[in-house]
């Protein structure tokens, strides 16, 4: 990694220290610079980032949550964001508890639709705002959030024979 | 019962099960790895399934009277493979290929169906992860006897209608 995208993050991020001041705080440094934001500012935080001039993280690459278990608050939530006219990756990190929303950045980014939906099926983060929080990767009448650290490896009501549901078609 | 297993029932059972079990036309329903060992192979002039008459690889379930399922079952893809069978006319067969059509294999997991048994009727399991061609073939002659000693007058005969949870 070079000077100029090491100085396009640095600029980056003291931007965003002078604009958020304490909502945000800096974690790592150089490539692996990732900035930890309150999660009442991410959305403006996100947004500023998208439309900043000089260097725009266009992209949002990954969406993914952490299950920081036995910590509180439990949940961290990590955004990949890569600016395609630097060439350069910021990591953006929020924390949610159990049972406490995030909102949603499927508007700014529209990636984060499919991304959303996955964590909530697999982690059971809700997302207020999102146009359709429902499952994608389990079931419909799936129970419980299989990627949680608490989740039993063979999930709920394994002994029970599975019943197939064809979405009510009567066959 | 009305009917008895007299001359005339037993020769028309046998002609029609010899016919029908030298004329398994499969509906390949490849989930997993065993698909390219269960169903690509046995096709290959090495190990040729055309020699049992069950070269026809139906890619409708319409024409076909045998439902070869090799792979891992998924819960996700549990009702395709459910709707797949049901649109397949009577009379219709199951081989389950592989340990994970069978009975789940390595995968005790939320995601994966412990074996299709529980959502379709098998008629031969072939173990094995996957399974050597010559077990496929195998399994198939199995399934060939089995058809050979079915009876047209068996009340329960390929009528089994599955009622929901009750495999």
């Amino acid at each position: 990694m070079g000077n100029a995208e090491n100085n396009a993050i640095d600029a980056t991020v003291k931007r965003v220290t002078d604009a958020f001041g304490g909502a945000v705080a800096i974690e790592g440094a150089g490539e692996l610079t990732s900035i930890v934001v309150e999660k009442g500012k991410l959305r403006d935080l996100l947004m500023s980032l998208k439309t900043e001039k000089d260097c725009a993280f266009t992209m949002l690459t990954d969406l993914f949550p952490v299950d920081c278990y036995g910590q509180e608050p439990r949940f961290e939530i990590v955004y990949l964001l890569l600016s395609l006219d630097k060439k350069v990756r910021l990591v953006v990190k929020t924390r949610v508890g159990d049972g406490e929303h995030a909102p949603t950045v499927s508007d700014i980014f529209s990636v984060a639709d499919w991304l959303e939906r996955e964590a909530y099926d697999m982690f059971g983060i809700h997302f207020d705002g999102h146009p359709n929080l429902s499952r994608i990767l389990t079931v419909d009448d799936f129970e419980g959030h299989p990627l949680r650290k608490d989740f039993p490896t063979e999930g709920y009501g394994f002994d029970t024979p599975f019943v197939v549901n064809l979405g009510g078609e009567t066959t | 019962m009305g009917m008895k297993s007299n001359i005339l029932v037993t020769s028309v059972d046998f002609a029609v099960n010899w016919s029908r079990k030298n004329a398994l036309w499969p509906v390949s329903f490849g989930l997993a790895c065993c698909a390219i060992e269960g169903l690509m192979i046995p096709i290959s002039a090495t190990y040729d399934i055309s020699r049992f008459g069950a070269e026809v690889m139906r890619p409708s379930p319409r024409q076909a009277d045998l439902m070869i399922v090799a792979g891992t079952l998924t819960k996700k893809m549990a009702p395709v493979v459910r709707r797949i069978y049901e649109q397949m006319p009577d009379p219709k067969w199951v081989l389950a290929v592989g340990a994970c059509a069978s009975s789940g294999g390595i995968f005790k997991t939320y995601s994966v169906v412990q074996g299709v048994d529980q959502i379709i009727p098998v008629d031969v399991y072939i173990p094995g992860c996957p399974p050597r061609p010559e077990s496929l073939l195998a399994g198939f002659i199995k399934l060939q006897e089995k058809v050979q000693k079915e009876s047209m007058f068996d009340k329960n005969r390929r009528l089994l209608s599955l009622t929901e949870g009750k495999a």
